[in-house]
């Protein structure tokens, strides 16, 4: 069994507000092994990126951790104090944020901007870390890096950009990367090439990426395994394959079938909004939206039933004694084919 | 870069032109005439006078004489000040204005930035709070209030520095001080602004992702970020303390040249008044080159038109 880097354990975050406690995360646990890539897949609001900034210990001033842990390794970074995690982030625990317009300091050269991990962390000097730089920017792909190290961000595309984005998260060749939305901000044309770049640089330097998105369709290419969250709990996770084609969930039924196919004639949507979390359902949180609702996900909370050894799913639909209910046409299709695959697999 | 210096001084030339006429024919508006004791004095008397200043010409003979003098060097001499030069007047006066305001600004805007910069990285703590605090009160106490309370306690008291008068550095501590609090307090007040916003951008939140501490990342980052508002305000704040504070060097008896200013106003003397609104005047425009230049250098897109690339 592949080695456990990080274990998350029932991590509560609240965000104080005026109008009172937001309860943003509420019992999230997942883990990752190494040279694994996890994707967490959600949509907005349903604190995706909440759970990686406390990963990083940059949870905003309102924010508080209200329960659980978060072990690297064998310490929990919940424990550790701001001048510790100073020296694990950018060094052990790196990320790539969303935007790479806005992620760059516009009056540094990028050189320098790349090379300050290094110096930061490794104790290197100026002209090292420089040659280090350099380095890390012919490896992400930056055509005549020579010339191009003492530019300032606003003289590079925005796919370059992002790719200089990662070459400052990878410069301290972490265990872990955190990749925020990468390709969000990106023209499709880029998205792949930057998804491309990250597999490889991942076998290159041997890090365990954790992916935040809200894309389906660029978590299939990516990750091992994924995460489904919604409204502040994971609802569903597996493997990749697990989640795509054998999913359980209303909810992931309700995401793959937004998602367009070959064969889609219209898009679907998933109708209504997220809870509010101020006073999050005390049942399952998609209820409200839940066309296979029962009396009791109003009421109690599901818990995870076990789907196989690596995938579960919290939804009651998986009680022994709940109604046989018919997914959407677009599920049993993938069901379909995840027999397939399985049958495949077993020769 | 040279044909758009060279764009720039032409029209800096042409600033300096306008500022110049407009003077001058102001000047001219105000009431009463440079003759203190002009009730005492027979016609011929004036006429005399008018004739050895050339005040007896017609207003736009006087005009081009002037512009003449200019382009020569020559500002005229002085009807007040002992019949001297107004360019020696200048020369002789300028030193302790510039020297006291340069150290001012200097004072100033350092601690200015310090300040400010504490108060954004503490934003809406106590610590935030006194800042401001601090800040409202050196914008709003007059110089002249802080000046004679330094005087009173500091030199009078304490007997740290001297009270008044000009001479080795010690004498120039107390007006320094007095002048500085103006700039301190505003740059402090920008900084605070233009950080916080700075703060909250992405580039900061990256940088905390490196693992730099907190103060790192002002420094690298956070600071130079938020000094373009600051810049635009130092530089015609700059030439205004150079050329003078009439309060401050009243109160410390400072050989300085607003004093003379004022009273040049006072006593209808016109080429000091021309002198020192040139000085002022060229001191501005170079100033706000000089500014845009510095821009370019603290922000990489901000490139001066037509520098090539």
């Amino acid at each position: 069994m592949a080695e456990r880097i990080l274990d998350v354990k029932n991590l509560k975050i609240d965000f104080h507000t005026y109008a009172g406690d937001v309860k943003a995360i509420r019992d999230v646990s997942f883990h990752l092994d190494k040279g694994e890539t996890l994707a967490i897949v959600g949509e907005s609001g349903s604190g995706k990126s909440v759970t990686t900034k406390s990963l990083m210990g940059l949870l905003a001033n309102n924010a508080e951790v209200t329960g659980g842990s978060i072990m690297f390794h064998d310490q929990d970074i919940l424990k550790k104090s701001e001048k510790e995690m100073q020296n694990i982030r950018g060094k052990d625990i790196a990320m790539i944020f969303q935007d790479p317009m806005t992620s760059l300091d516009p009056t540094m050269r990028i050189g320098q901007q790349i090379a300050e991990p290094l110096i930061k962390h490794k104790h290197v000097n100026k002209k090292k870390a420089w040659a280090q730089a350099l380095e890390l920017m012919k490896l992400v792909g930056i055509t005549d890096a020579e010339e191009r190290i003492r530019n300032y961000p606003h003289q590079f595309s925005g796919g370059q950009r992002q790719r200089i984005v990662i070459a400052i998260a990878l410069v301290c060749y972490p265990e872990i990367l955190i990749a925020d939305e990468p390709t969000t901000a990106l023209d499709v044309t880029i998205q792949a090439q930057i998804l491309e770049l990250m597999k490889e640089l991942q076998e290159k330097i041997d890090t365990s990426i954790i992916f935040i998105t809200h894309d389906l369709g660029v978590v299939a290419g990516m990750a091992d395994r994924v995460a489904v969250m919604y409204a502040g709990q994971i609802v569903e996770y597996g493997t990749v394959d697990e989640i795509f084609f054998n999913p359980q969930h209303p909810y992931t039924w309700g995401l793959l079938n937004s998602m367009p196919t070959l064969s889609s004639t219209k898009l679907e949507a998933i109708p209504g909004t997220p809870p509010d979390l101020l006073d999050p359902p005390k049942g399952d949180p998609f209820v409200a939206r839940n066309p296979y609702a029962m009396k009791i996900d109003a009421e109690q909370r599901p818990p995870f039933f076990k789907v196989s050894e690596t995938h579960y799913a919290a939804t009651w639909l998986l009680h022994p004694d709940a109604p046989k209910v018919t997914p959407p046409d677009e599920i049993i299709r993938r069901r379909q084919t995840f027999k397939d695959i399985m049958a495949h697999e077993a020769i | 870069m040279r044909k758009y210096l060279l764009k720039r001084v032409f029209y800096m030339i042409l600033t300096l032109f306008l500022v110049a006429t407009i003077t001058f024919f102001l000047m001219k508006l105000m009431p009463g005439t440079p003759y203190s004791n002009q009730q005492k004095m027979t016609a011929q008397q004036i006429q005399i006078m008018n004739e050895q200043y050339g005040l007896n010409k017609p207003m736009w003979m006087q005009y081009l004489i002037y512009l003449g003098g200019m382009l020569h060097g020559d500002l005229g001499v002085s009807f007040q000040f002992s019949n001297q030069p107004v360019s020696y007047l200048i020369a002789s006066r300028i030193g302790a204005s510039a020297q006291l305001g340069i150290q001012a600004m200097i004072f100033g805007v350092v601690l200015g930035i310090i300040i400010g910069s504490i108060a954004a990285v503490h934003r809406n703590t106590w610590i935030d709070t006194l800042c401001t605090v601090l800040s409202i009160i050196g914008k709003s106490v007059p110089n002249f209030v802080l000046a004679v309370l330094l005087q009173f306690y500091i030199a009078l008291k304490l007997g740290w520095f001297p009270i008044a008068d000009w001479g080795n550095f010690s004498y120039t501590v107390l007006p320094t001080i007095a002048l500085g609090v103006g700039p301190l307090a505003e740059t402090a007040r920008f900084i605070r602004t233009g950080m916080v916003d700075v703060l909250n951008s992405d580039y900061i939140e990256l940088a905390k992702a490196k693992g730099l501490s907190r103060y790192g990342i002002v420094y690298h980052h956070a600071l130079r970020n938020s000094l373009i508002p600051l810049v635009t305000l130092i530089g015609p704040y700059t030439v205004a303390l150079m050329t003078g504070s009439m309060v401050i060097e009243n109160i410390f008896s400072i050989p300085g040249i607003g004093e003379q200013f004022v009273k040049s106003i006072l006593t209808n003397d016109y080429p000091t008044i021309m002198g020192v609104t040139m000085l002022f005047s060229a001191g501005l425009v170079a100033i706000i080159l000089i500014t845009d230049i510095i821009y370019g250098m603290i922000d990489p897109r901000i490139r001066l038109s037509g520098s090539g690339d």
